[in-house]
């Protein structure tokens, strides 16, 4: 084993309902999630020894963008564990997955439950939107100027990539045309009504040139998986999601407009981190499921994880046949945040774990065996290269 | 020399904070303002109470020209606050540091203008309750 990450495997993987204001409690959909990722894994709560979420606090308190906190939701399973660990801060959302792979390399534990739960939905149907979510704390020299939304943010990053490099926003539709066409085979996705080119070029507005289509949609919702070590392997129900690389390193300001590089994000260093803890090359992803809070985001993730060069990410998804499920490089098979609902970066991976099963149905990509995830935008970032079976 | 119209129907206040009141105070007088480490001339934005290239602690908010280049922008169209009209948000970069930059609002631009990255600005002051916010409007627009 050459890398501490590959001595783990996601085991199990479990969903709740999920929707646009399902009216139910975090905690009520995390159990659903948490129990069925248990049970797939092929465990009983007695084997949980340890538990990590991302970002931890109190669902109330942050409108939905949090779920339950980790010892909540031990207190709720009445689990004794070895390991916990909570925190909106480290690799995205990713970090919490990250987290309980570098647990169990330090012999802290052998399974551990993890969990992303959002109830954004409903929080905003009983309060109102609100602008930048839990992002707020990062907006200290951004909302004073009415940059309020996390749209406004990649915008600038958005419009500076059209600047620089000639990016459209026909190429830039491609993210979300993809991800629509793939939520039309996705029964949980939210927005499944096939989109057209002109459905988005005539879509609103939101901050340009970002429309309506650009942007992910909140939902309410959990997703847990189970991530164990590979001693387990053997004895698991299903084939693993061997985890073989993980990139967590903060290159660079992490700041929404004091990044160097503002036509990218700090994906970039992330990326050179993943690539230099594997043999794999870019070539050998046969999928990538990668963030798309805004698609913007899904375009830098292209560029900085080596797709394509910086800069040539428009070219690249020009006419999407590339990025299509028959293309070379299928994205977002599961629709993406953009048209199955924001379960925030857990989505992706949950979609990776099940194409790499070959669970995937109507939407399966033949001979997928090689994964890349990616997680967050922004000053935010995480991405975990996940292959089909133990790989040393 | 100051805007008297906020394009933005709520604006959000700075919180209190020691390290970053001289900032939003700065303006009283025309003038903007950003730490700078008077060792080795870096200017920090945001402030920090080091310099973050070769930490001293000498931090000085010191007078700039206010003068800057748009590096990015982008157009507000959502009312994110009802009845809200499209503003303009841009990120600028002052003309004393390559990488000293304001996230700040370009008044005075046309909404449509298709050479607003790498235009040319200047700071005016907005003033509201005991903050001044800096604002950017075209270098050379009448005072
Ligand atoms: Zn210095």
């Amino acid at each position: 084993m050459s890398n501490p990450e590959r001595l783990s495997f996601i085991s199990g993987v479990g969903r709740s309902a999920s929707g646009r204001r399902l009216g139910r409690t975090a905690m009520d959909l995390t159990l659903d999630a948490a129990l069925e990722a248990i049970a797939d894994a092929g465990l009983t709560r007695d084997d949980i020894d340890g538990i990590a979420t991302y970002p931890g606090g109190d669902a109330i308190m942050s409108r939905g963008f949090g779920g339950p906190s980790a010892s909540a939701v031990q207190d709720a399973l009445r689990l004794d564990i070895n390991y916990l660990y909570g925190s909106g801060e480290g690799s995205a959302q990713l970090g919490s997955i990250i987290e309980a792979s570098s647990a169990i390399a330090a012999g802290l534990a052998k399974h551990v439950l993890v969990f992303r739960t959002v109830t954004e939905s409903t929080m905003q149907g009983m309060a109102g939107r609100n602008p930048g979510g839990g992002m707020q704390r990062m907006g200290g020299f951004l909302m004073q100027f009415g940059a309020v939304s996390a749209t406004n943010w990649f915008a600038q990053v958005a419009q500076l990539h059209m600047h620089k490099y000639g990016t459209t926003r026909e190429q830039l539709a491609q993210i979300a045309l993809t991800c629509r066409t793939n939520a039309g085979v996705n029964p949980r996705a939210v927005y499944r009504d096939p989109l057209t080119m002109d459905d988005y070029l005539n879509a609103r507005m939101i901050s340009t040139p970002l429309c309506l289509l650009d942007c992910d949609v909140p939902v309410d919702g959990s997703t847990a998986m189970v991530v164990s070590h590979v001693d387990y392997a053997k004895d698991a129900p299903h084939i693993a999601a061997h985890i073989n690389a993980v990139g967590t390193a903060q290159i660079g300001r992490p700041s929404w407009d004091q990044y160097e590089d503002m036509t990218s994000m700090l994906a970039q260093g992330v990326s050179k981190h993943l690539w230099s803890r594997t043999d794999l090359k870019p070539a050998d992803v046969d999928v990538a499921e990668l963030y798309d809070g805004f698609s913007i985001i899904t375009l830098a993730w292209l560029e900085a994880l080596g797709f394509c060069e910086q800069g040539e990410g428009g070219a690249f998804i020009e006419g999407g046949q590339r990025i299509a499920r028959t293309g070379e490089l299928p994205i977002n098979t599961h629709g993406g945040q953009l048209s199955e609902g924001r379960l925030h970066g857990y989505g992706h991976v949950y979609e990776a774990v099940v194409q790499l099963r070959g669970d995937a149905g109507e939407r399966q990509i033949p001979g997928a065996e090689v994964i890349v995830a990616a997680n967050g935008g922004g000053p935010i970032a995480g991405a975990m290269l996940l292959t089909k079976g133990i790989r040393d | 020399m100051a805007i008297d119209h906020d394009i933005l129907a709520v604006r959000i206040a700075p919180q209190d904070d020691p390290e970053t009141d001289f900032f939003w105070a700065s303006g009283e007088d025309g003038k903007l303002r950003f730490k700078r480490c008077q060792s080795c001339g870096y200017y920090s934005h945001p402030p920090t109470p080091r310099c973050p290239k070769c930490l001293s602690g000498e931090m000085v908010p010191e007078v700039v020209s206010g003068k800057a280049t748009v590096l990015t922008y982008t157009v507000n169209v959502q009312q994110w606050v009802p009845g809200q009209e499209p503003y303009i948000i841009g990120l600028v970069t002052m003309d004393e540091q390559d990488d000293l930059r304001l996230t700040t609002n370009l008044v005075g631009v046309p909404l449509d203008a298709d050479n607003i990255i790498g235009m040319r600005v200047e700071v005016r002051f907005l003033a509201r309750d005991d903050v001044w916010y800096p604002l950017f409007v075209p270098e050379g627009t009448p005072e």
